[in-house]
């Protein structure tokens, strides 16, 4: 079994390798014929004649093409910025689509073996990584171990993932053409899939969603003898791939908007957006569905189905970044900061990102009514302001890849306006709760430590008072951790949820409120 | 009453209860709490998963440092050398002093040790303090071929989960003929047994300590057990159960047995000096079939609390209800609740159920009529309200078995093991209650029973 691990870990490494090398082995070539092709109509003539020096040229990095790109393209802007002709700027950035469209390398003349030796490397030996190293049978859940890792104690292995998973993070959002190699490898799948070209976005959703099946079999394996962390993996790695990653790209193919049916405003930023409203208004029924199923779940959705279950409903069955973090990120649960501070920080930090996404989405939908009378442009920078500093920089760089800094729910618990929404209604409108058993607590501290929402569950449980917070997404590892069987997920009476004044079962001298 | 002084000596359950219900109850009292062993209160229960990896050992510390500051309870790491309890005063190791107007006792257990050869060498230890965590973990960070672990309880158990988690081979010695034998009947030992050999530990019942051998450096290489055998190994766990830690009392004019003797309003001998926690012994025992020695994390805190209200009210007897205890056996959960007896009893009614894959198991001890007197359950969690409830309105078996359902404690989409424990009770005592039906769900996802 060892030796099957070790070859696991070698395929997988092998597999990140190749990934990670395959952007640099491309070369670029532009012609004109690319530029008309890839760029609006109304931009056309102007980078035709813009990048006129370009063509013919090989470009042997992604690096020198897109310099080169912008020490032709950029003087334009520059110039028409400084006359302050703002409506003839060209905001839209063609970087990606160029670079994507004029590269070839390894991963574009062979896209199926390009990708069966890094993503598909990655996977296999991730996949025989967690089987060989799942012990045997009667071994069962455990977390030891954890502080002695250097992955998953802040240790060079830790630093080195997380300063990956960073690059990756803010090459992805702001540097999108170095991934155009990447992408090229999967052209086939989304060609297949929704019939039309692969972006970033597709090869990010492929990855992401692949990363959630292989982590879930970790999850699987890792809690055998735990239906509840079982069932609740497989919720979350069948909303990822059906409704994230499969039916918006179907629902492409046939014409239609792409829309995942699981994500809600405010978690889904852009929901009221401008151009969104525009997609649902005009495409016919389907498109007014998508737009009223959207509204009912924030209206309805979201506080009746956490009244009955809380909101792990949503944070740890169905969410695609509560996924990530239930799989790819458990391991590094236990890094979550409990001290009480953290706990201020996040009620102010997660509260100001709701109220700002409600305040921006407030504007947008008025601003839209009013056929953009009222504010006229000024809600695309606050847009770009929110897009930029809470959907890419907190939710992706700072998201994901602070997981081995900082624990695996960072987003989720100082960030997500969505979560800020669900556990509002889960403090004080659920029937949802964490009970202590009686007086069994031992004070050990095992629920605390691998919380990872950073909750001091042990500071209840040590009193007997229910766990009523806000932030629990109901992941349920502290009830799994604990040595003495003292903490239970339940939904049950609103009355008494509440234990202002527990009292621990066991001493008759006195009844005494802890 | 104005400001007194309340000192406390140890910072284990007891004594951290005492002190935190004493500030709820008494802003004016000055409040002192010492300890040797460790400068803030840490949960002994999880020295264990330090040593596993599976906690830091800031995160047995319930309490952050800034909780002492705000609740002003003055804490002092140093040991106490002696007690001048004419004077009131207590002499630390360095000379200094220190006076009080009252004295809390709360300096907990250490491990017993019984005078064998060579129980003083390198490598011989219990696993009580912080400090023993420290010189375990000293001792285990070199390769080891061998360690052997003497006492079949709960801290032996705990040993050799920790040494396997170091992947190092455990012998376990166990005196008596079953492993817990003073609190496991002998099918739930035989299921426990099973799970420990299923570990990988060589488990050898009805065998003694009788020598450790040294080698040429003072530090153990071998045991010598009471047939004769010498097994070589380089750390020897002392798990024979714990002593109350009074031996810096042993010399004074308070009285002392196996532990402070005190009566059930924790007063000892001498006026404005208690004692609570494992270090208390009580001159009566405090409930029927209760000991005299409790050296329990629960019955440590409820002292604690009981006697912080006699300071902070009005003084009350210290009378603990329905007995409940929990452990863990590397994966196996056990818990009970009442009073199971691990022996028969004549006159007793005795119900016994054990899951087919031998890792679940539930005993109901019932009084000649019938009525439950405990229970004790493995691999499965029961509510302790419910179990409580049960035990002091002295429910029928019958009853017990009708409401199973709503006493089960296990995490939701659990196999619903209550059903096959009331099919089994019906079987075997009849009755006429309706066993519950699998839900939709269980149904659904096919859990297993």
């Amino acid at each position: 079994m060892r030796v099957i691990q070790g070859i696991g870990l070698v395929l997988f490494l092998l597999g990140m390798l190749v990934f990670t090398v395959l952007p640099f082995l491309s070369s670029y070539r532009l012609t004109e014929d690319l530029v008309l092709d890839q760029v609006k109509e109304t931009h056309r003539e102007t980078l035709a004649e813009l990048l006129q020096p370009m063509y013919g040229q090989v470009y042997p990095s992604t690096h020198a093409f897109l310099t080169a790109y912008s020490s032709n393209f950029d003087l334009y802007n520059e110039e028409l910025k400084s006359k302050q002709a703002w409506d003839q700027v060209i905001w839209d950035d063609y970087g990606f689509a160029l670079a994507k469209a004029a590269g070839d390398g390894p991963a574009r003349a062979h896209p199926w073996t390009s990708l069966a030796l890094s993503i598909g490397l990655v996977v296999l030996g991730g996949v025989l990584f967690q089987f060989a190293g799942a012990g045997p049978a009667h071994a069962s859940l455990t977390h030891t171990g954890v502080f002695h890792s250097s992955l998953k104690n802040r240790g060079v292995l830790g630093i080195l993932t997380g300063t990956y998973l960073i690059g990756f993070y803010v090459i992805l959002y702001w540097f999108p053409a170095y991934l155009s190699p990447l992408v090229w490898m999967v052209e086939p799948i989304a060609q297949f899939l929704s019939g039309g070209p692969a972006s970033q976005w597709f090869l990010y959703g492929l990855v992401y969603t692949l990363a959630i099946g292989v982590m879930g079999i970790r999850m699987v394996l890792k809690y055998r003898d735990n239906k509840y962390q079982q069932l609740r993996t497989a919720s979350v790695v069948f909303f990822q791939t059906a409704f994230a990653f499969l039916i918006p790209e179907v629902l492409v193919l046939l014409n239609k908007p792409y829309f995942d049916f699981k994500n809600i405003w405010p978690l889904d930023y852009d929901f009221f957006y401008d151009y969104q409203m525009d997609t649902f208004l005009s495409s016919g029924g389907l498109g007014l569905f998508m737009l009223i199923w959207g509204i009912l779940l924030i209206v309805l959705g979201v506080p009746v189905f956490t009244y009955f279950y809380g909101k792990r409903w949503y944070c740890s069955w169905v969410c695609g970044c509560g996924g990530l973090a239930e799989t790819v990120g458990d391991g590094f649960r236990h890094l979550s900061d409990k001290s009480l501070k953290a706990w201020q920080w996040e009620r102010w930090m997660i509260h100001g990102v709701l109220a700002l996404a409600v305040v921006m989405t407030s504007l947008t939908i008025v601003n839209y009514f009013s056929s953009f009378s009222l504010l006229g442009q000024v809600t695309n920078q606050l847009h770009s302001f929110y897009g930029f500093a809470i959907g890419s920089a907190f939710a992706g760089v700072v998201g994901t890849g602070f997981y081995p800094f900082m624990g695996n729910r960072v987003w989720c618990r100082f960030g997500c306006p969505l979560a800020a929404y669900l556990g509002l209604v889960q403090r004080f409108k659920s029937r949802f709760r964490i009970t202590t058993n009686g007086g069994q607590c031992i004070s050990c501290g095992n629920c605390s430590t691998h919380c990872e929402m950073g909750i001091d569950v042990r500071a209840y449980a040590q009193q007997g008072q229910n766990i009523v917070r806000s932030s629990c997404v109901g992941c349920g590892v502290c009830a799994s951790v604990c040595p003495r069987g003292v903490l239970k997920l339940e939904n049950g009476s609103e009355e008494g949820r509440i234990h202002e004044f527990p009292i621990l079962i066991g001493n008759d001298s006195i009844k005494l409120r802890s | 009453m104005g400001s007194r002084h309340f000192v406390i000596i140890g910072n284990g359950i007891s004594g951290i209860t005492f002190a935190r219900h004493l500030r709820k109850g008494d802003d004016q009292a000055r409040i002192t709490v010492i300890s040797g062993e460790s400068p803030y209160f840490f949960s002994r229960t999880a020295l264990m998963y330090v040593y596993m990896g599976q906690m830091k050992w800031e995160h047995t510390q319930p309490y952050e440092p800034h909780f002492w500051r705000k609740n002003r309870i003055d804490l002092k790491q140093a040991w106490v050398k002696t007690i001048t309890f004419e004077s009131k005063t207590l002499v630390f190791d360095s000379g200094e002093t220190l006076n009080y107007d009252i004295l809390v006792l709360a300096t907990g257990s250490k491990p017993a040790f019984f005078g064998w050869p060579g129980q003083d060498l390198k490598g011989v230890q219990g696993l009580y303090t912080k400090q023993d965590l420290e010189t375990m973990e000293a001792i285990t960070s070199q390769p080891m071929e061998h360690a052997v672990i003497v006492g079949g309880g709960l801290i032996g158990i705990e040993l050799a989960e920790m040494l396997t988690y170091k992947k190092i081979p455990v012998t376990f010695l166990v005196r008596e003929n079953r492993f817990w034998e003073q609190v496991l009947p002998q099918a739930e030992a035989n299921l426990v047994q099973k799970h420990i050999i299923q570990n990988s530990i060589d488990l050898r019942l009805e065998t003694e300590l009788k020598e450790i051998l040294s080698d040429a450096h003072g530090n153990a290489r071998a045991v010598v057990t009471s047939s004769g055998e010498e097994i070589p190994c380089s750390f020897v766990g002392i798990a024979t159960g714990v002593t109350p830690n009074v031996d810096f009392l042993k010399n004074t004019s308070l009285a002392i047995g196996n532990g402070i003797k005190v009566n059930t309003y924790f007063e000892s001998s001498l006026p404005d000096v208690y004692a609570i926690g494992d270090c208390a012994e009580f001159d009566q025992p405090p409930g029927p079939g209760r000991r005299t020695l409790e050296q329990v994390w629960y019955t440590g805190r409820m002292q604690g609390e009981t006697l912080a209200y006699s300071f902070c009210h009005k003084p009350v007897t210290y009378q603990p209800g329905v007995w409940f205890n929990s452990a863990k056996f590397f994966a196996i959960e056990y818990q009970t609740y009442g009073w199971v007896s691990p022996e028969k009893v004549d006159g007793e009614r005795d119900f016994y159920w054990e899951h087919r894959d031998g890792k679940v198991s539930f005993r109901m001890a019932m009084d000649q009529e019938g009525k439950i007197l405990g229970v004790l359950n493995l691999g499965f969690r029961l509510r302790h309200e419910f179990c409580d409830r049960a035990i002091r309105e002295k429910w029928s078996g019958e009853k017990v078995m009708q409401e199973l359902g709503k006493g089960v404690f296990d995490p939701e989409f659990y196999a619903p093991y209550h059903l096959e424990i009331q099919a089994a009770y019906q079987r075997q005592f009849g009755g006429v209650f309706l066993p519950s039906k699998k839900s939709f769900f269980q149904k659904l996802f096919g859990v297993s029973q």
